[in-house]
């Protein structure tokens, strides 16, 4: 239940993260999902990537600093409140979460990628509550 | 006004027989109770008797700040510790700190040249200083502290900081004369001007300001926003402290206290003497110290000498204001920086590579420092709050070394030059050539 993300240092620096992706690019990397984290000199990219070994050595082949985390992928409507009800679960449970990122996958269906601090704990809160985790097979194939 | 004519305008030969008798006296004294001077001068094949003429002292071994580090703590010390009434040290950045010791007699001395300096600003008993400068281990605080109270002003001991009570002070106690460092000073005029202060309602007599690199156009910007005439002071911790050399009025170099410290030009690579007139290293040497004579010290202060009828009737020598410095030492908000110490604070932290950079810059009239650190896989973490902790930790590092916070800016891998040979990792943005 656990998908592999990409964390990437970028520079706050005009260019960086064209160039980062241009190495997306020339490696034929197809970016599943992206966030951006900005700090005032600095940001963390994060990336969702179909194969997130071969992608980290490529970046890293680039200069690029890359550590391998994980995150939690939830499945929801797309329709207002389905955010909330997933947090709610987390927050009833007294699982804080360092970073969430969502997107809408397809029509009618979301997507929102978790990193609460303790992982497992989070899983099975999610689990125990009805709530949607999809594997990271289903988060490429989209 | 000259505080002491005698000594302040004294004629060449007067003064060269007073040099050469004190020179002898004080090689004599530390040969006979400082073994370091014993045995340099042992080595250099040197006995005080050598010393006939002044330009003898050209026979004699530098001091350096690495000789007086060896000695830490009182080893240059040339009475009994007992007869020491004080200690300063410098702010000890390239590893120990620099030990000054004085006796009853050299606070007198020290009292007695910033009196005359102070006296050439043009303060008198009817003055009341306030003194901005840090009192502390410090010498600019208590050196023109000593001065002021020799001349008989009314001394506000406030020193560095409290910005808002400074302007309160100024305000209501009618400072005439005030104490700063040249950023600070300009910090101080921001503060007046955003808490509504009309400094021309201050009346103040004269700015005194020391302890930092300037420019002309610093001083221009102090005296315009003062409404009041800015006169340099210069020392240095090793030697006293403030008060070597002082400028007059005509705001055209400092007068040294050459009856007190007797200066020469060298050239920083081949060391030999320079003429009047030719920029070099300064090297002062204490006439008169007791607690701690040191001789031809190598200030690594770029200069030059010039003797010159002055209008102010003094016929002590004028160096020109500092221009430069021969090794890498950077003065950040008065506070001595080598970049090896901040390479030192660097080391102390795993995985930071040894590539950095030093940018100084001085955006509102105050220093700043950022210091550029490649970023590595051990130092990178997912998590924001862990990125910008290990920030945090490297800045405290840093601010343990050098006693100076400063900025430090987490850049990707390899994005610092490297260079071959000496890199270039200072970048001073402030402008000291105008």
């Amino acid at each position: 239940m656990k998908i592999k993300q990409l964390s990437i240092f970028l520079e706050n620096r005009k260019g960086r993260m064209r160039k980062a992706l241009d190495v997306l690019e020339k490696g034929g990397v197809s970016i599943r999902a992206l966030s951006l984290a900005d700090m005032s000199d600095f940001g963390i990219l994060r990336l969702i990537v179909p194969d997130p070994d071969r992608t980290k050595k490529l970046l890293e082949d680039n200069d690029f600093i890359v550590k391998i985390g994980e995150v939690i992928a939830v499945r929801m409507e797309d329709e207002p409140g389905s955010l909330g009800e997933i947090l709610g679960i987390l927050d009833d449970n007294d699982i804080n979460l360092s970073y969430l990122y969502a997107f809408v996958a397809k029509e009618d269906m979301a997507i929102v990628l978790l990193h609460p601090e303790n992982i497992d704990e989070g899983i099975k809160a999610l689990e125990i509550n009805g709530a949607d985790l999809i594997t990271a097979q289903e988060i490429y194939s989209l | 006004m000259i505080w002491n004519e005698e000594a302040e305008c004294m004629d060449q030969d007067k003064r060269e027989e007073l040099q050469i008798k004190r020179l002898q006296e004080v090689v004599k004294r530390a040969y006979e109770n400082v073994p370091h001077y014993k045995n340099r001068l042992d080595q250099s094949g040197v006995k005080p008797e050598d010393i006939k003429t002044l330009k003898d002292i050209e026979k004699l071994p530098f001091t350096t700040k690495d000789d007086l580090r060896e000695s830490y703590p009182f080893g240059m010390f040339a009475v009994p510790p007992r007869d020491i009434v004080e200690i300063h040290t410098s702010s000890g950045t390239t590893g120990k700190p620099v030990v000054s010791g004085y006796t009853r007699k050299d606070l007198d001395t020290w009292s007695e040249v910033m009196a005359r300096g102070l006296t050439m600003f043009g303060a008198d008993e009817d003055d009341i200083i306030q003194n901005t400068h840090g009192y502390g281990l410090f010498t600019g605080g208590f050196g023109v502290h000593y001065g002021a109270q020799k001349v008989g002003c009314t001394v506000i001991p406030i020193s560095t900081g409290q910005t808002k009570r400074q302007i309160e002070i100024m305000e209501d106690f009618k400072s005439s004369v005030v104490i700063v460092t040249p950023s600070y000073g300009l910090y101080l005029s921001e503060v007046a001007v955003e808490e509504g202060l009309d400094t021309k309602s201050l009346k103040l007599k004269a700015i005194g300001f020391g302890a930092e690199m300037w420019t002309e156009g610093m001083r221009q910007e102090l005296q315009n926003r003062f409404h009041a005439p800015a006169y340099n002071i210069y020392g240095l911790t090793e030697i006293m402290g403030p008060g070597i050399a002082l400028e007059c009025p005509e705001q055209d170099g400092l007068h040294i206290m050459e009856d007190h410290f007797y200066p020469e030009i060298i050239d920083p690579e081949t060391h030999e003497n320079l003429g009047e007139g030719e920029t070099g290293e300064l090297v002062l040497t204490n006439l008169t110290r007791q607690g701690m004579p040191i001789i031809r010290f190598r200030t690594k202060d770029l200069t030059a000498l010039r003797r010159k009828k002055c209008s102010c009737g003094r016929t002590l020598i004028k160096m020109d204001r500092i221009t430069g410095r021969t090794d890498d030492m950077l003065k950040v908000r008065g506070v001595a920086v080598f970049p090896s110490q901040v390479e030192k604070a660097l080391l102390k932290i795993d995985g930071i590579e040894p590539h950095y950079q030093i940018i100084v810059t001085r955006p509102q009239h105050l220093d700043e420092m950022e210091v550029r650190v490649e970023a590595s896989p051990e130092l990178f973490s997912d998590e924001v709050k862990e990125l910008v902790g290990t920030k945090k930790r490297i800045e405290n590092y840093i601010h343990d070394e050098l006693g100076l916070r400063v900025n430090v800016t987490l850049v990707e891998p390899k994005t610092i030059p490297r260079s071959e040979g000496k890199a270039v990792r200072v970048f001073d943005k402030r402008v000291f050539n105008n």
